[in-house]
């Protein structure tokens, strides 16, 4: 919800917004060149009456003598039928020249003001403004979402390039934004006269006594006024006798009385005259310079928002899933919702979207977090959950639980979980999803049940149960769509770890040699690689398989090389096939970027911490380490003499300052154990580097991981933390498989 | 009823008045008072054309033009002549290097008697030029341009 909240006002007004903030970005500037233009006047130098006195020497008639909030001092004259202005030196009252507003910036101010279309453009603007207003609360909401509550605004932000820019210059930009944006909306507010600005205060009509005038520099209440309290002082009307002079302060107007010099009214400024000054300076930075400079600046974050909010909402619009012949929400009979980290589990909702209508159903799906209020004409709900990390919702779920709370709708449901069976909390997320739903009072239509590592099987025994319950035989043959891949070769190979029952092997592969009778652009513009960096996983396909296994890179696409570790498990299919592939045999592998398991981008030290083939993304982010960040690496294996993976290559790292310390522990030799146990004998350097901040990486496999986090939480308590803590602010991340 | 017989004794009166004022307007003369605008640029002018007696003080306001009644106040010379006080029609402002013409019945008393007509005028965030432009009310004068020394580029009256 916040999101459409956030994105359709957006999309619209991107092109208006942008106008206002570049045209406000160029005004900003004025109130400091004005300021580097014109010193502030110092007090007790020259008076009012003075400064009138020789203004009124240059001209025949003085219009009025104006100090702008700048410290610009400006003098309106006729010398008969001719109107001009002079800059005049607040100093010594000498005019400077003649003052001649720039066109330009009156150009860019009515654009500003009104995008030059007169009311309908300042009604344009005045939308524009309010616009920028709701998109700065529910963008800092969402940021604050993201990050996990208000608290963590300023903690880092993780994840991919352009959402990543996105919420980086919201943060920059919010109080700037904000200020102006509701400044702004005020300043609309009261050019169609919804709130008062003062402006139509009573005028003070005090008529003089009508005496021949005296010379201004003689009257007695402006030589008791000093010029850096002028704000403006304006002249009798010579064919007015009784005019008066009108002297403005920031306290208010006084007449005084042309012939006399005598103070014959004052009228202190309205409440809402101070509000609107106040607001008005506020929004435009006029005399109030550095604000000005911080405003602009903040303003032109604004086209950045404009291009990578188009871009996300591009991206997002067009990797969700097609589904052919969807019914819309209103009209089906049975609405499917899923539930999707990657985007395997929408392959299976099509499978079920496909035999559904051709039963002759009319089928909607949708994610799991487009759950609407209602479904006017839905019989069932079909709800296919995967299950992300440790238990938690996938991306297309994350707000599925807090909608079904405030939802008033019961539809029989069947909940289907996807998986995989080796992870502790397989199809947690469905199951929490079904405990809600019954909770409810949601009936089920079929018990729940889950698809483990995306079987074809369990998912067509899956669709006989449903079509039993739909009283019509229901055949949901699915194939898995083979994802987009390259051909990879492998170029070397290093093999580890056969002494100590732990065969492992680095396997590096390149793209294949361009093969003669190529077409000639592509002999032109070579393949590359797919863009990837180390930390990204990269799904191989074994022969004979749909189904992926990922892998952890060591290496970033830059090197022109993709390399893996692979541990050859027992009977495993992937595994076993990389262990025996022969140099110069191929795979086919495909990347799934992996954006949050990256070292930040913190000058306090690194640690990195990994067992058997888990030191592969590590080895990646060492090479990678040419700034020579302060990083310490913890890695376990079996024997030195059989499985010391990259023994060279870290010791190149250390010679040249890309590793600062190995801490390489064996559980094989005499007196030797766990990499765990090797962080607990260094619990106090350990404590030291966390003291400074230190970023921690974990990779291996899931019971390394938790005896990992038990020792660290063994250091951490007496801080006062926790690697929860840790995790929560991006210090602690974890790669595990 | 009662009501009724109340409308009527008002409604006489009236009636009588208007027929008098019908009658004064035979001694008077539609006047035809254009201003025309230099082309400064900027926001469209707010106007005040309006009539002053032989000692200065406002006989008639003809027009006052522009939007919003705040910034009638800008109007400076005539705001305090008429103390804000409009028994003149309104219209909208004025744009840049634009022409207003507007008529107005006078009474033949008044011309070549120290009357004159004059134009206030003033631009929003610019500036306000009281007496902008200024026209004796005089035979001789009818058809002449007068120059404004603000906004105004010419006066002109024609009867």
């Amino acid at each position: 919800m916040l999101r459409q909240i956030h994105a359709l006002p957006g999309l619209i007004a991107a092109l208006l917004v942008t106008a206002l903030a570049l045209t406000g970005a160029v005004l900003s500037v004025q109130p400091a060149l004005e300021r580097f233009a014109a010193p502030s006047v110092a007090t007790a130098t020259m008076s009012v009456a003075a400064l009138a006195e020789a203004a009124k020497a240059q001209h025949a008639e003085i219009d009025k003598i104006v100090k702008t909030a700048s410290g610009t001092v400006v003098v309106s004259y006729f010398d008969g039928d001719k109107a001009g202005a002079d800059l005049v030196d607040p100093a010594t009252g000498r005019v400077i020249g003649p003052h001649e507003p720039s066109a330009t910036i009156r150009f860019v101010t009515n654009l500003h003001r009104s995008l030059l279309l007169g009311t309908a453009g300042r009604v344009a603007v005045g939308l524009g403004a309010l616009t920028m207003v709701v998109l700065t609360i529910t963008g800092a909401m969402m940021l604050a979402a993201r990050l996990g509550g208000w608290s963590a605004l300023l903690k880092p932000i993780r994840g991919g390039g352009r959402q990543r820019w996105h919420a980086q210059a919201g943060r920059l930009a919010i109080t700037g934004l904000l200020l102006t944006a509701m400044t702004g909306c005020f300043l609309s507010l009261t050019s169609f006269e919804l709130i008062p600005d003062g402006s139509a205060d009573p005028v003070a009509t005090a008529s003089g006594t009508g005496g021949e005038r005296a010379s201004v520099g003689s009257l007695a209440a402006l030589r008791a006024v000093d010029l850096a309290d002028l704000r403006e002082l304006a002249f009798p009307y010579a064919a007015d006798p009784t005019d008066t002079y009108r002297l403005t302060t920031a306290a208010g107007v006084m007449q005084i009385d042309a012939a006399t010099g005598e103070a014959l009214s004052f009228q202190p400024h309205s409440t809402a005259r101070q509000l609107y000054e106040m607001i008005y300076r506020l929004h435009t930075g006029q005399g109030l310079w550095p604000l000005g400079l911080f405003l602009g600046l903040s303003a032109l974050a604004v086209p950045v928002f404009a291009v990578t909010g188009a871009m996300i909402w591009w991206q997002r619009r067009r990797s969700l899933p097609r589904i052919a012949d969807n019914s819309s929400a209103s009209a089906a009979d049975t609405v499917i919702l899923v539930g999707s980290e990657g985007n395997s589990t929408w392959g299976f909702a099509r499978t079920l979207h496909a035999a559904l209508t051709q039963a002759g159903h009319k089928v909607h799906a949708a994610p799991m977090n487009a759950l609407a209020p209602a479904y006017p004409k839905a019989a069932r709900m079909l709800i296919l959950a995967a299950t992300y990390g440790d238990g938690t919702a996938p991306a297309s779920a994350s707000g599925f639980l807090a909608r079904l709370d405030r939802s008033a709708l019961t539809l029989p449901v069947a909940v289907l979980g996807f998986g995989d069976r080796s992870f502790p909390k397989f199809c947690r997320f469905a199951e929490d999803v079904a405990a809600a739903l019954a909770k409810k009072g949601w009936p089920a239509l079929i018990e729940i049940d889950r698809i483990d590592r995306q079987s074809a099987q369990s998912f067509a025994l899956w669709g006989d149960r449903l079509g039993a319950a739909l009283g019509h035989a229901l055949a949901l043959a699915h194939v898995a769509e083979r994802p987009k891949t390259t051909v990879l070769e492998l170029v070397k190979r290093a093999d580890y770890g056969a002494g100590v029952q732990a065969p492992t092997a680095i396997l590096t592969f390149r793209l294949p040699e361009a093969a003669a009778g190529l077409p000639f652009w592509r002999r032109l513009v070579p393949a590359a690689l797919p863009p990837f960096e180390a930390g990204d996983l990269v799904g191989i396909l074994p022969p004979g398989s749909a189904v992926p296994r990922y892998y952890s890179l060591a290496s970033s696409s830059r090197e022109g090389i993709l390399e893996i570790c692979v541990r050859k498990q027992p009977g495993g299919l992937c595994s076993g096939f990389l262990s025996d592939l022969p140099l110069g045999g191929r795979i086919d592998g495909f990347i799934r970027a992996k954006p949050d398991f990256r070292p930040n981008a913190s000058t306090a030290p690194l640690i990195l911490i990994g067992a058997g083939a888990g030191i592969a993304p590590l080895m990646g982010f060492l090479r990678a380490n040419r700034s020579h960040r302060e990083t310490h690496l913890y890695w376990g294996g079996r024997s030195p003499a059989s499985d010391f993976l990259y023994r060279e290559d870290l010791a190149s790292c250390m010679a040249d300052g890309r590793l600062s310390a190995l801490k390489a522990v064996f559980s094989r030799v005499a007196g030797g154990g766990y990499v765990q146990d090797r962080l607990a004998t260094d619990a106090q350097h350990l404590a030291t580097l966390l003291r400074r901040g230190a970023q921690i990486m974990v990779c291996g496999g899931r019971d390394m991981a938790k005896g990992v986090s038990q020792a660290l939480d063994a250091i951490l308590a007496p801080m006062g933390s926790s690697t929860t803590a840790l995790k929560a602010s991006g210090l602690y991340l974890e790669d595990v498989y | 009823m009662r009501r009724l017989a109340r409308a009527l004794a008002l409604a006489l009166p009236l009636g009588l008045a208007g027929a008098l004022a019908h009658s004064a307007a035979a001694e008077a003369r539609p006047v035809r008072i254009t201003t025309t605008l230099k082309p400064y640029g900027g926001d469209g002018a707010y106007l005040a054309i309006y009539i002053t007696d032989p000692l200065g003080k406002l006989h008639k306001t003809v027009r006052i033009a522009g939007g919003k009644a705040k910034y009638y106040k800008h109007l400076s010379a005539w705001n305090r002549l008429s103390g804000g006080r409009i028994d003149g029609t309104t219209g909208a402002s004025v744009g840049s290097g634009q022409s207003l013409s507007v008529s107005v019945d006078i009474a033949d008393a008044l011309i070549d008697a120290g009357y004159q007509i004059r134009v206030d005028s003033a631009v929003e965030n610019e500036n306000d030029v009281p007496g902008d432009a200024v026209a004796p009310l005089t035979t001789s004068g009818a058809g002449k341009p007068v120059a404004g020394r603000g906004y105004v580029k010419s006066l002109t009256f024609d009867m």
